[in-house]
């Protein structure tokens, strides 16, 4: 390959790479225009909520147990070494409230509901229902995609809610029933290392990544093309493009929040 | 019926990449015609009635309904005219995620002409329209045979006393006497409704059921147009091709891409 050959190749992908996050940019926006644009769809912005959260329920509470009960086995195993294992209790609480909730919650329902999203919305798309919605008066944008990112905003704040509680328990359990800690104890020394600005950055970092899971799936779903075989690769990009999004912007929050 | 035509197409241009789909399509569809258009696979006729509909968006040329060009009408008088459009799709498209009295009564409910409870009476009455059951407007729409479906896909076309009617492809997947049921709807609905309609079909007794006119799509242009009944003996080597299914003639199939 010689220099120039490189260097076209290059320039390609960077432009088709600007073209791709413009073309999402866009997209964003403009269901976002359309969630404070009458006319408003109740109905499908609540069935949207529901599955988000209500359904996601369970996979991101066993998730959230899981992970707190293994934090608090990992960290007494590597701070008994120092003798500092009263420390465990404020490190689950920090790692599951600042990350593993809200992250770990991101990408569980990447994998369930972005997902469907996208094969939900990519079937309409090849089916030509889509094209019928607008034939039907009725503008695709506004009616599929502005209730499902509303739902993705508000919905996964609540499902990490729940995370972090449920995370703070696990490594309860574990630190209290195979640890020996005292309960009382533990629940004083993690209510008083709490701080509002971890639930704010869990929360924030909820909104954050509810949105992104919305917004990849559907505009892999809405933009899929080629039958079958494009919906189950606009499935696979929602997902991929989802979790790795989270992961990319749980870096910047917390680069945001925490690195002053 | 006044002499300027509902639907005029001029000089209409879509490329896909470096393909060209349409090459300057000209059509003049009368009030109250039903004008078929008939042209192979891949030979743009899809593409055609979305760029009249707003589907696609067509590189050059102009559409006009009423004599009102769409491109110089502001965003909102464009879609209260593509509003008096109804279509068939090829495949119903029905929407899944409701029942069919949902699905008929879409156009309704989408601009808040009527509730929910007047929808799904007026959704039973444009049903037995096309010949079903008030309880189907409780299936699913995967609970529909094929014919089934096209008939709700119809009723929802026409739910709304569309002025104009797109119908793609209506029999295709349908056997003969479905598609011959089809095509009676068709006819039915839009005399009742004195819609314009264009249909794009490969059924050559489907074309002459439903058509009063006909045209024929190839390379990127109407190469033929003339009176339905005309279709099988048109003097139009194209067309006569076409028709009897011909595999030598003006008309080269592309078999390798």
């Amino acid at each position: 390959m010689t220099p120039l050959n490189f260097l076209g190749a290059v320039g390609r992908a960077t432009l088709s790479t600007l073209g791709a996050a413009g073309a999402l940019a866009i997209f964003a926006l403009t269901g976002l225009s359309h969630v404070v644009r009458p006319p408003f769809y109740f109905r499908l912005f609540w069935r949207a909520f529901i599955n988000f959260a209500y359904f996601s329920l369970p996979v991101v509470a066993l998730t959230a147990i899981f992970s707190g009960m293994v934090i608090a086995l990992q960290s007494y195993t590597g701070f008994a070494r120092y003798g500092a294992t009263s420390a465990i209790a404020n490190i689950v609480l920090i790692s599951v409230v600042r990350e593993l909730a809200p992250v770990l919650a991101g990408l569980m329902v990447a994998g369930r509901v972005g997902a469907a999203m996208s094969a939900e919305l990519g079937t309409m798309r090849v089916t030509d229902q889509i094209d019928a919605l607008r034939t039907l008066s009725t503008d695709p944008m506004k009616y599929l995609v502005a209730p499902r990112l509303l739902a993705g905003l508000l919905a996964l704040p609540l499902l990490v809610l729940v995370a972090d509680v449920l995370g703070v328990m696990g490594g309860f359990i574990v630190a209290t029933l195979k640890l020996g800690f005292n309960p009382h104890t533990y629940i004083a020394n993690s209510l008083n290392f709490l701080q509002w600005n971890d639930v704010a950055l869990s929360l924030a970092k909820a909104c954050v990544f509810g949105f992104i899971v919305s917004l990849m799936g559907c505009y892999y779903g809405y933009n899929s093309r080629g039958g079958a075989e494009g919906v189950g690769s606009a499935t696979t990009s929602a997902v991929v493009s989802a979790s790795i999004l989270i992961l990319s912007f749980d870096y910047v929050l917390t680069e945001l929040f925490f690195a002053r | 019926m006044t002499d300027a035509p509902k639907i005029r197409v001029r000089g209409l241009v879509k490329n896909f990449g470096d393909k060209r789909v349409l090459a300057g399509v000209d059509l003049d569809v009368m009030h109250g015609t039903s004008m078929v258009i008939i042209g192979g696979s891949g030979s743009g006729k899809s593409v055609l009635l979305k760029c009249i509909l707003g589907l696609v968006e067509p590189d050059a040329g102009t559409i006009e309904i009423d004599g009102e060009d769409l491109a110089r009408l502001s965003s909102r008088a464009r879609r209260a005219k593509r509003a008096e459009i109804g279509m068939l799709f090829q495949n119903a498209a029905l929407f899944d995620s409701m029942p069919v009295w949902e699905n008929v009564a879409f156009g309704l409910l989408a601009e808040h002409r009527v509730t929910r409870t007047e929808a799904r009476v007026t959704a039973a009455e444009v049903l037995a329209q096309v010949g079903l059951a008030a309880s189907v407007g409780d299936l699913s729409p995967s609970e529909l045979s094929g014919g089934m479906q096209k008939r709700v896909g119809l009723a929802r076309a026409i739910a709304a006393k569309p002025s104009i009617l797109f119908f793609d492809e209506p029999t295709t997947g349908l056997d003969p006497i479905m598609g011959a049921v089809i095509d009676g709807l068709i006819v039915d609905c839009v005399k009742r409704l004195g819609s314009t309609a264009i249909a794009i079909t490969h059924d050559m007794a489907s074309a002459r059921r439903i058509g009063d006119q006909a045209a024929m799509l190839s390379g990127g242009r109407i190469v033929w147009q003339g009176a339905a009944e005309r279709l099988m003996d048109s003097g139009n080597a194209m067309v006569d091709q076409f028709t009897h299914g011909r595999r030598e003639g003006p008309i080269q199939m592309e078999l390798r891409r």
